[in-house]
């Protein structure tokens, strides 16, 4: 027995207070994807009033590092699976190790992105600010880059909260918060991480392999 | 002022069916209504507090089986009623949204904050749509800006009408008279003014009114010297000298783009050719053509679809 | 174990009397209170744009105001009335302050997320205000594109910021409701054992949480697409308008069901405690509200029929609203089957919600037209549509409202209110309704547009009626506001049960303590099991009638 766990004045007991966090995380994330899936749908729309553009556009993309980050991203989420099996076994300097992997991993993967963006720009792919394709297609292929940058930038701004909330989490896991009788705020937040990561798995194929063949 | 209508005249074979479907509902409704709102009262007189009404009430089984039957009437019933009206609306809607061949076709331009209507002949109007009485008539729409809808009462339809495509609407008005015109779908300041009138006349009168507008030339004719004005004849002329789809044949046939499918040539296909060139090449043709978008007036644009329209006999087997 | 001996505490009104004591409450029933006293706020200002709208159409020409002032009047209307009055007013208020209570927990699941969620409506609201303030948006509540993209010179992303951020404050009450009810219930409360407006709630909350995302998502494209001017909304950008209209729609027919949803279940718990019977088939009212969530997010076509959508589509959407139409026209027929031989009083509520029952029918009955297609297609945006929602909305949403204001008041406030005042108000309110939006169905099949600042003159004297039935609605409501203020010092102290009904929020003092319970009940018998007051008794063991009985509920001594 490690210290007493807190249990919130409106539980009756922490096991209440777990279920009760588990599941308002994945209603959570129900709204997450239906938030997200109004954009796929944006997309789609797009995509099918101007496949050609859209498949010249794609062509566009870096898939080197687009694939790159696909790998960093995954691997991310396994570190962040370790991590909250790690803390379940009590095994706290594991734990605090994967979760910094996982944040070291989400970092690398905005650094790469960030990259990608500096490239799209050198190469005037960025819609409003300096957008100069030319060519048959040239407003279909900037709304596709308007998609990009939006569906993308989205993503980011998740996976930013996503590395900021793991940040914290070594922290208090630091600080010895958790225990193998109290790790959900670990448990959440490997749902959350996960959930930006199969995000990624869609937006990867969708903006770089279309039509790639 | 006390003489108000209760009811819109109704002057097309649709709007008459359209009303015994409104009448029909009017009569389910208020039989549903009546029975809802008399229940009420009366439950509430008879079972008011205190009253001496009889109150037993089957109990267990009875009570539940009893329910049961009670619910499974009033599922099935709205259920079946429903759908039999939805049928029926459904049914009038297809013909609604089936324009009859022989249609004489007029066209329609909404801008803000006006309804410009040309016929084929080429007379034009504003706020005023003449048709006359026993044809039917096509009214095939675009707007210039943003969402408009063409409605009119009297013939109980209207249709959304939106920039970048064309939708159509039909009706054959029987009576000669003066019905009104609206805007309905919500399109800024001036909305409320985006009015006018539909003027149905006798088929005689009709024609007087035609051969007295102020049609100096008929919207192919027009649309023969918009092609001209605008440039198109440069390439797609004649003589032309650079390598263009040629138009003579063209409308109605089916024309394969360089991506590999193939689209029919309608008004739709013309207007993006136009407006966004770079979006469907014809195949075996490079991508050169200059788009139009935001220099071309929507109605002149409609002129030179109805130029190209009139090449319909004229060359075929030119364009593939 | 010591976690569960409550401390008795004072209720939660004495809990503290600064300001700031109510500005960081976590307690969900003082989070209903700032709620209320906010969303009433915005309803009256909605009312006030509403008054002018009919003001000004009391003439024919609009010589009230302007054409720029009457879109900017009307566009106030919807977004504050549908964003800021009806979405939130019954779950936002009597939701956070009735689900712990009704199922026996001590507060929500997420007390914290729960406040948060009023700062994000106070945020959103203060955004839109401000839009309005800095002169008005004029596109309509439904932010139409192209013409919100490219065509309105009015503040539209302040505005559509408002409404999204009041978005995210919709999805935290959504996931707090369906945390709680899922997990807080107290022992023995079983799904099928929650009062109805339990679920009524649950059902509104899916809604929340799956619809609310997606208009997030919708208006934030928007907004870059009016700030950038590169979209995928605009046909001059290569983009299709009609897809803004699937995905706001998506949202928006959902969120017609936020707001009926909750109003039918006040109606059962007010129908049964008044007519002193149990609802009739209490098992087809939990699945018609599960019904009307779930269908509910597959009929948004049926906005559309004149749009310029394919066919085959509009039948398919036309037969799914008929389907949508079942369950309500089910929950309708079991509310009367429920008065048959009960016991029926006629306090304030129970007249309220009389009222919505007649109201909602009408209604619901108008719904059929405008889901027939080929009717739609002359129905359609015109006074017929207005009517018709209104109907739903105010004669539905509003009536059943205020009937839960003053059936839960002496609840909320511990003091009862002049009941003879507020059945004055009740029939006024319906009067002034039906003189208001009955003639707007008229109008409608004539064929006046929806959005018109200047109609043509046969359509006055249908118009100066609606418009003098307008004045009456506003007497009607402003009387609560004022009799229910005065009850707050004058009136009478209530008692733990003045109604005799069975909810468990009505076996704990008025107002309830901080925790609601003394002790944490027991639940052992269903819902609503009203003492028949003569006749035989079909099952004693269940029975219980009226305050500080013990029949179905019993407590829970600081057990194991």
């Amino acid at each position: 027995m490690t210290e007493a766990v807190v249990v919130d004045r409106q539980f009756d007991d922490p096991l209440q207070q777990r279920k009760a966090s588990d599941l308002g995380m994945w209603v959570f994330l129900a709204t997450e994807i239906l938030f997200l899936g109004a954009m796929f749908v944006a997309y789609t729309a797009s995509r099918i009033h101007h496949p050609e553009a859209f498949a010249i556009a794609s062509r566009l993309t870096n898939l080197t590092l687009g694939s790159i980050n696909t790998g960093v991203l995954l691997t991310s989420s396994l570190m962040m699976a370790l991590s909250v099996r790690s803390t379940k076994l009590g095994l706290r300097t594991a734990s605090i190790v994967f979760l910094l992997a996982t944040a070291v991993l989400g970092l690398a993967f905005l650094g790469i992105k960030f990259t990608e963006y500096y490239l799209d720009w050198r190469d005037h792919l960025v819609p409003v600010i300096d957008f100069a394709h030319r060519g048959p297609h040239a407003g279909e292929i900037e709304t596709f880059f308007y998609l990009y940058f939006f569906m993308t930038g989205v993503h980011s701004i998740h996976l930013f909260i996503g590395i900021v909330m793991v940040l914290v989490l070594a922290w208090m896991a630091w600080r010895r918060h958790y225990s193998p009788d109290y790790f959900t705020p670990v448990e959440l937040g490997g749902l959350y991480w996960h959930l930006v990561d199969i995000v990624w798995i869609f937006l990867y194929p969708l903006l770089y392999l279309v039509s790639r063949t | 002022m006390w003489n108000f209508p209760l009811h819109p005249p109704a002057d097309t074979p649709l709007a008459t069916r359209v009303d015994h479907l409104f009448y029909t509902w009017l009569g389910l409704a208020g039989v549903v209504t009546i029975a809802v709102f008399f229940l009420i009262v009366y439950f509430s007189v008879k079972y008011r507090h205190g009253s001496k009404a009889d109150r037993a009430m089957p109990t267990g089984a009875e009570l539940r089986r009893e329910s049961h039957r009670i619910e499974f009437a009033w599922i099935a019933t709205p259920l079946v009623i429903f759908l039999g009206m939805g049928f029926w609306a459904a049914d009038l809607y297809y013909v609604h949204a089936s324009p009859v061949a022989n249609a004489t076709e007029v066209y329609a331009v909404g801008k803000q904050w006006m309804w410009k209507i040309e016929h084929i002949g080429g007379q034009r109007e504003i706020d005023e749509l003449h048709v006359p009485a026993g044809r039917p008539i096509k009214l095939i729409m675009t707007s210039q800006d943003v969402i408009h809808s063409f409605f009119m009462p009297a013939f109980r339809i209207k249709q959304d009408v939106l920039p970048g495509r064309y939708t159509i609407l039909w009706f054959t008005a029987e009576h000669p008279g003066d019905y009104h015109l609206f805007c309905t779908q919500y399109c800024g300041t001036d909305h409320a003014r985006m009015i006018g009138h539909v003027v149905v006349m006798a088929p005689a009168d009709f024609q007087k009114w035609l051969t007295g507008g102020n049609a100096q030339q008929s919207m192919a004719e027009e649309g023969a010297g918009r092609f001209r004005q605008y440039g198109c004849s440069g390439c797609h002329g004649a003589n032309a000298s650079v390598h263009a789809p040629k138009l003579e044949g063209l409308f109605g046939r089916r024309v394969q783009l360089s991506d590999g499918t193939s689209v029919i040539a309608d008004e739709r296909y013309i207007h993006d050719s136009v407006m966004l060139p770079r979006s469907q090449v014809v195949a075996g043709y490079a991508p050169i053509m200059p788009s139009f978008q935001g220099q071309i007036a929507e109605e002149d644009l409609l002129d030179i679809i109805e130029y190209i329209k009139s090449l319909r006999d004229a060359n075929p087997g030119l364009v593939k | 174990m010591s976690t569960l001996m409550l401390p008795v505490r004072g209720n939660y009104l004495d809990e503290g009397f600064s300001l700031w004591s109510w500005l960081s409450s976590v307690d969900h029933k003082r989070i209903a209170i700032l709620y209320t006293i906010s969303i009433t706020m915005f309803f009256f200002v909605g009312g006030v744009a509403a008054s002018l709208i009919r003001l000004n159409l009391v003439t024919p020409t609009g010589d009230f105001v302007s054409a720029e002032t009457y879109n900017k009047l009307f566009t106030m209307h919807g977004v504050i009335m549908v964003w800021f009055f009806l979405i939130p007013s019954i779950p936002s208020t009597l939701g956070n302050f009735l689900v712990p209570l009704m199922i026996g927990a001590r507060d929500m699941a997420f007390p914290r997320l729960n406040l948060a969620s009023w700062y994000l409506y106070i945020g959103g609201g203060l955004f839109t205000v401000g839009a309005l303030i800095a002169g008005g948006v004029d596109t309509g509540w439904t932010f139409y594109t192209p013409y919100s993209t490219m065509f309105s010179n009015t503040h539209v992303i302040a505005a559509a910021a408002g409404v999204f951020i009041v978005g995210f404050s919709s999805i935290l009450t959504g996931i707090n409701f369906i945390v709680t009810i899922h997990k807080m219930r107290a022992p023995g409360m079983t799904w099928f054992r929650l009062p109805l407006f339990i679920w009524s709630m649950y059902a509104t909350a899916i809604i929340f949480v799956l619809a609310t995302p997606v208009l997030a998502m919708t208006l934030f494209l928007l907004a870059i697409e009016r700030f950038a001017g590169v979209g995928v909304f605009d046909p001059a950008l290569g983009g299709d308008p009609l897809l803004f209209q699937h995905l706001f729609w998506f949202y928006s027919h959902p969120a017609v069901y936020v707001m009926i949803l909750p109003a039918m279940g006040v109606a059962s718990e007010i129908i049964t405690c008044f007519a002193r019977k149990n609802v009739f088939a209490y098992r087809s009212m939990a699945f018609a509200v599960l019904a009307i969530a779930v269908i509910g997010f597959l009929v948004w076509g049926h906005h559309m029929f004149v749009a310029g959508t394919s066919v085959y589509s509009s039948i398919v959407f036309s037969i799914l609203s008929f389907l949508v139409a079942i369950p309500s026209a089910i929950k309708v027929f079991n509310w009367t089957a429920t008065l048959y031989k009960g016991s029926i009083h006629f306090e304030a509520p129970m007249l309220y919600l009389l009222g919505f029952v007649g109201l909602f029918t009408v209604g619901g009955m108008t719904g059929l037209f405008l889901a027939s297609l080929a009717l739609d297609v002359h129905l359609h945006d015109t006074y017929f549509v207005i009517a018709h929602f209104h109907y739903i909305m105010v004669g539905g949403s509003v009536m059943a409202f205020l009937g839960a204001i003053h059936f839960w008041w002496p609840k909320i406030t511990g003091r009862m209110y002049s009941d003879r005042w507020a059945r004055f108000a009740a029939i006024v309110v319906f009067i002034g309704f039906n003189l208001t939006f009955f003639p707007q169905f008229v109008l409608g099949y004539l064929g006046m547009p929806r959005r018109y600042h200047e109609y043509p003159p046969e359509f006055q004297v249908l118009n100066v009626l609606s418009s003098a039935g307008a004045s009456v609605l506003a007497v009607g409501y402003l009387l609560p506001l004022l009799y229910l203020l005065w009850s707050l010092k004058y009136g009478p102290r209530a008692t733990a049960n003045p109604w005799g009904a069975t909810g468990l929020e009505w076996q704990t003092s008025s107002p309830p303590p901080v925790d609601n319970f003394a002790s944490i009940p027991i639940v052992t018998a269903p819902p609503y099991q009203y003492e028949p007051p003569e006749g035989p008794h079909p099952n004693p063991s269940a029975g219980q009638k009226g305050e500080g009985s013990e029949g179905a509920v019993g407590a829970r001594d600081g057990l194991s």
